[in-house]
């Protein structure tokens, strides 16, 4: 028997079919994932990410131990209750993990990190926080739900008390802050408008089925995973690792050498690899043939030398929105275009496109 | 609780099979196999005249999770894939045992170690 969250009895009673994830007992869906798809495409849908790890980080110190951490910048975090994402590196500039970190006040952040790397994460960022002095607290008093889709604001929202609403829906992008016994916070994984909500474990399941009454869909894992594959978002451990760094794996964007003086863990590493030349990169790739790319598939990119001329895929799926496989592979820098790929011994027609595949219930790649 | 006709033979990699009046026989995937599969969206069935020994992979089922190969439950030579599964590979998870058969196999031996549908009710029981 694995981990389970505060809504596992609500799951199995909804008919979820329970798959293990990361060690936790998890919906993978409740019947077709494609329908779960689609209703958080076109209108809402509620997601039990509880499993996730949410730490509060407090002691005057905290920013420069976030500083220090990662390897985005919380100088860019001036107002309360502003997000940012991030990756985690060691000094080999590989990925520990991505997680995403609210600043609330001067001497408290919250961070929350992916449910399968968590041991890591706290024994590393507890390490690392000695010497700041900063007092890291897991929150597994709180359960966590991700409402998502073009509907899912206005139908969470409704769960608040009347005078609790406009504050949420005031909410931007990327903030979050508490609202009556809630943690709101406008962010998500499935490439759509949303909220994901940290609330006492207690009150998760009366939420659930109060959001199911207003018409949010239950949505499993599933679903989660062809989301935020259209997203174009990455998946730890899939996407990237402890073997790869952040600037070949698509999220250069994250990476702040802006100031100069802030020696984040990783940087040294991640400015002799930028020196040295970086080899591969992650694409996002569309199949033109039938069938579905899967991870570790091989890519090759036709124009390059043998024995540079591979990739990997290191996430594919079918796209429902789409109704095409669609992939991101780590490649060669210099591919673009046209590449084949070997599924099950077939060598098929693929391209690299532009990133993301779906965005706000909108195919952008044609 | 999956669906297990009795008037079916069955595997233990969760294949069907069912007699024909003209001799040939129907082969598919099982309830419980499409249910573990989840949304099925691509399947590549096998051509007429194909010939197959028992065991040998004639067809693919891909779900949004996974792919699959699936076997031939005995051997002979293919009378035709299911095209209808091209555009309606969901075919398998609404009617696993009827629209959602993969093919038809004129059998070239009779068929054994065919599972009955108490014995593959047993069997699932005892995969847990």
């Amino acid at each position: 028997m694995g981990l389970r969250t505060p809504l596992y009895d609500l799951h199995v009673e909804l008919g979820a079919r329970m798959v293990d994830f990361g060690g936790w007992d998890m919906p993978v869906n409740y019947g077709s994932q494609i329908e779960e798809h689609h209703a958080v495409r076109r209108d809402a849908g509620v997601f039990d990410v509880s499993h996730m790890c949410v730490i509060d980080a407090r002691g005057p110190k905290v920013r420069a131990f976030f500083a220090h951490l990662l390897a985005n910048d919380v100088a860019k975090l001036t107002t309360s209750g502003k997000a940012l994402y991030s990756c985690m590196l060691n000094e080999q500039g590989g990925v520990i993990d991505d997680l995403i970190v609210y600043f609330l006040d001067e001497s408290w952040f919250r961070v929350v990190v992916n449910a399968g790397t968590r041991d890591k994460d706290l024994a590393w960022m507890r390490k690392e926080a000695a010497p700041f002095g900063v007092a890291l607290t897991e929150r597994t008093d709180l359960a966590m739900l991700a409402v998502q889709g073009p509907n899912a604001r206005a139908k969470a929202v409704e769960l608040l008390p009347t005078d609790a609403r406009a504050a949420a829906l005031a909410l931007e992008v990327f903030y979050g802050r508490e609202i009556d016994s809630w943690f709101v916070a406008r962010t998500g994984y499935t490439g759509e408008d949303g909220f994901e909500i940290m609330l006492p474990a207690g009150d998760a399941a009366r939420v659930w089925r109060e959001l199911n009454a207003k018409g949010v869909k239950s949505a499993g894992l599933g679903a989660r995973d062809t989301l935020r594959l259209e997203a174009a978002m990455n998946l730890y451990g899939n996407d990237m690792d402890e073997s790869v760094n952040p600037l070949e794996s698509g999220l250069a964007w994250t990476v702040s050498f802006d100031n100069p003086a802030r020696d984040f863990i990783g940087r040294r590493a991640l400015e002799s690899k930028l020196a040295a030349g970086l080899s591969r990169k992650l694409v996002a790739l569309l199949l033109e043939d039938r069938g579905v790319l899967r991870g570790h598939q091989k890519v090759i990119v036709q124009g390059l030398e043998n024995g540079a001329n591979e990739g990997e895929i290191t996430s594919g799926t079918f796209s429902p929105t789409m109704e095409k496989s669609i992939a991101l592979a780590r490649v060669p820098r210099a591919t673009s275009g046209a590449v084949k790929v070997d599924v099950r011994g077939k060598l098929l027609n693929a391209r690299v496109v532009k990133a993301p595949f779906v965005r706000h219930g909108k195919i952008l790649v044609s | 609780m999956s669906n297990i006709p009795a008037d079916l033979k069955y595997t233990k990699s969760h294949e069907w099979v069912r007699a024909l009046s003209d001799g040939n026989v129907e082969v598919g995937i099982t309830d419980h196999a499409q249910g573990a599969l989840g949304d099925l969206v691509f399947v590549e069935v096998p051509e007429a005249g194909k010939a197959l020994k028992a065991g040998d992979a004639f067809a693919v089922v891909e779900s949004v999770k996974a792919a699959s190969d699936v076997y031939a439950p005995l051997a002979g030579s293919v009378v035709e894939g299911n095209a209808a599964l091209g555009g309606q590979p969901e075919l398998i998870n609404s009617e696993p045992y009827g629209a959602g058969w993969i093919m038809r196999l004129k059998p070239g031996a009779a068929p054994s170690g065919l599972l009955s549908a108490a014995e593959y009710q047993a069997h699932l029981a005892a995969e847990g």
